[in-house]
């Protein structure tokens, strides 16, 4: 497959290099040309005026299995210390519409030891089956062990679709899964939805910090596996009635354990909170220092929410890395996120741009958090910020 | 000990913008970094290095200026480097940058361990590392936030969860993907960056690491980009300027109208 442009056809207008992504295409001697770096992504070919730009199909090139032999749609549902993580069940919710969309079952994972009683509840969120390995060697996650036992089942039940939670567990073992059986992965997909001819699935996720989004497909492997974030999906409302069929399934032959957890501490406190409080206040570099985090602190307790804090602050030390939302710290999706002296970067806009009420403060009508904001204050932090909490303190009754 | 350390040249995605106009990336002058999280998997193999000796070997899959990058690294201390590169790698996804890793590390290796960045900040899909432990065989462990040391044979590190974290043993030949709390990133020697200054790249092609081509770059990879759009901005969005009481009156009002808050303004 490459990408051709039509030399009769270009006029150097230069237009497909402001789309490409990849910088994967310059003009040249007064011609377009595509350099390695190009994924054949299309951008440019829906950009250019003069339609110079095709993406010419190379021939033969087909499923490397057959495809028609998979179905069903997976859904591996994490637990840990033997309470299931809830973006197993938004999976459950989103996997319910796709197993609808494509006429087959949807069919929850669960590993563990002593869990067997978490399977009604997949149940009760959508799951019509559950396939639950519950052995000794799976009480503590290991990549080696979880991953071997799910490679296994996957090749002898051959689903269609397997998702998981992009999770710490989750983003850790399931790339492992994918290369043992040869197929494609997706990571933290925002979008999922069925193409329905060639039963795919589509994929899409934010690129290059999330200054772009990106459809992709796994054409010619299966299964199409991807993981999601925690609440970026919605979970079903649950039937308690539901029926569907346990299923207990044994340890592959040849299975050995490579890893080994000793111990597994926990530490709930700031992370637990940001990730399922209602209401988060986040404060960014537009504070100036260290100190000026109070007032984040302070307006936070006044709405009764969660404190959050943007890459650059917790890169300066200003506050621990529990708090960080954005692409490499956490995805959060409250009812209410106040961004508070927030420049609204991509790569912290991707972590919390599913927030059913976003407000920025920010003395810079230009910044882009006001593209991502439901209500905007352009004004000065240190006046705004005290005033909200004057305002809170009036209406409790408070001096 | 002989360790690998995988790094990736990324464009510095902090500077790239979108045009408010046309939606689409701004990418002039936009320059190219070394993975962030792949400087604290370099910090890391140095200092088992420096605790245990042996040598540190960094590679990266990339274009020709991937050099730069490499060289960096040897300016912080480690011994050897090598690029692969191959037009047959371009367009690669994570699956078929693993399978070119692989072939590598068994080239130049054995190591004994291969430490990778917990993720590249372009892709940031925290694929590569697992793939590549997988397509050796080895036991990885991923998140890795502290090596505690060696036990025996066994060695044994701290791996970050979302609710703490877990202590895991494990022996070697292995992989590690590292986060920022494995340790604070030197700083280059005089002697380390002079040393980066004349050191010449060696360059390795598809043919030199056996990498059959078909299982290479975009031809090798299993998932395919069929569209690329600007993320729409939220369509119900108000602006509001004035007085500093005035917003804050206003904004609390309209959240508790909305029963946002429960709190009556």
């Amino acid at each position: 497959m490459s990408l051709s442009i039509d030399p009769e056809k270009c006029t150097a207008c230069g237009q497909c290099t402001e789309v490409c992504p990849f910088e994967a295409i310059e003009v040249m001697e007064g011609l377009a040309r595509s350099n390695e770096k190009c994924t054949l992504c299309g951008a440019c070919v829906e950009e250019c005026p003069e339609g110079a730009i095709r993406i010419e199909e190379a021939e033969g090139r087909g499923p490397a299995v057959d495809l028609s032999a998979y179905s069903g749609v997976w859904v591996f549902c994490e637990q840990r210390r033997g309470g299931l993580h809830s973006v197993g069940l938004e999976l459950l919710g989103k996997g319910r519409d796709l197993a609808n969309d494509l006429s087959t079952s949807l069919t929850a994972v669960l590993f563990g030891h002593g869990v067997a009683d978490l399977a009604q509840k997949l149940i009760a969120h959508g799951a019509d089956q559950v396939l639950l390995a519950d052995d000794p060697t799976l009480a503590e996650f290991t990549d080696d062990a979880y991953g071997q036992v799910l490679a296994g089942l996957i090749a002898e039940q051959r689903p269609e679709i397997v998702l998981c939670g992009a999770t710490a567990l989750g983003r850790s073992f399931f790339p492992r899964v994918a290369t043992t059986i040869g197929t494609g992965l997706t990571a933290d997909c925002t979008g999922l939805s069925i193409e329905p001819t060639e039963r795919l699935l589509l994929q899409t996720r934010p690129a290059f910090g999330g200054n772009i989004m990106a459809t992709i497909i796994t054409p010619n492997h299966r299964p199409q596996m991807a993981t999601v974030r925690p609440k970026v999906m919605r979970q079903a409302k649950p039937d308690p009635q539901r029926q569907g069929q346990i299923v207990s399934v044994g340890l592959p032959g040849g299975f050995k354990a490579l890893s080994q957890v000793v111990e597994s501490i926990e530490e709930t406190s700031q992370a637990a909170r940001l990730a399922e409080a209602e209401i988060i206040v986040t404060g960014g570099r537009g504070l100036g220092e260290a100190k000026n985090f109070s007032l984040i602190a302070e307006l936070a307790d006044q709405l009764g929410g969660a404190v959050g804090a943007t890459r650059g602050v917790v890169d300066q030390g200003w506050i621990p890395y529990a708090h960080q939302v954005g692409q490499t710290g956490r995805t959060v999706s409250p009812k209410l996120y106040v961004a508070v002296g927030v420049s609204g970067a991509v790569q912290h806009v991707v972590g919390m741009q599913s927030s059913d009420v976003i407000v920025a403060v920010n003395n810079d009508p230009q910044a882009p958090i006001f593209d991502v904001a439901t209500y905007g204050l352009v004004g000065d932090l240190f006046e705004v910020v005290p005033a909200m909490i004057r305002e809170l303190k009036a209406a409790r009754g408070e001096a | 000990m002989n360790i690998m350390v995988c790094i990736k040249q990324v464009p510095e995605t902090r500077k790239v913008k979108i045009d408010p106009e046309t939606h689409t990336l701004i990418r002039q002058g936009v320059e190219s970094m070394i993975n962030p999280f792949d400087l604290f998997a370099v910090e890391a193999a140095l200092r088992l290095k420096d605790e245990k000796g042996g040598k540190v070997v960094a590679v990266t899959m990339g274009p020709p200026q991937a050099e730069e990058a490499l060289r960096e690294v040897v300016a912080l201390g480690v011994d050897e480097v090598a690029l692969f590169s191959d037009r047959a790698f371009a367009g690669a996804d994570t699956w078929a940058t693993s399978y070119v890793l692989a072939q590598g590390a068994r080239k130049l290796g054995p190591f004994d361990l291969i430490v990778c960045g917990k993720q590249a900040v372009d892709g940031d899909t925290a694929q590569v590392g697992p793939g590549l432990a997988e397509r050796l065989g080895w036991p990885y462990v991923a998140f890795v936030r502290r090596i505690r040391g060696l036990d025996g044979r066994d060695m044994v590190v701290e791996r970050l969860m979302d609710d703490g974290y877990d202590v895991v043993r494990f022996a070697p030949p292995a992989l590690l993907t590292v986060v920022k709390e494995i340790g604070e990133i030197r700083v280059p020697s005089f002697k380390g960056k002079m040393r980066a200054k004349n050191l010449k790249v060696p360059v390795l092609s598809a043919a030199d690491i056996e990498a059959d081509p078909e299982m290479c770059g975009l031809k090798g990879s299993a998932t395919r980009v069929i569209k690329v759009f600007a993320p729409k901005p939220r369509e119900k969005r108000e602006l509001w300027e004035g007085e500093a009481e005035e917003l804050a009156q206003r904004l609390l009002h309209r959240l508790s109208e909305d029963k946002i808050i429960s709190i009556a303004v």
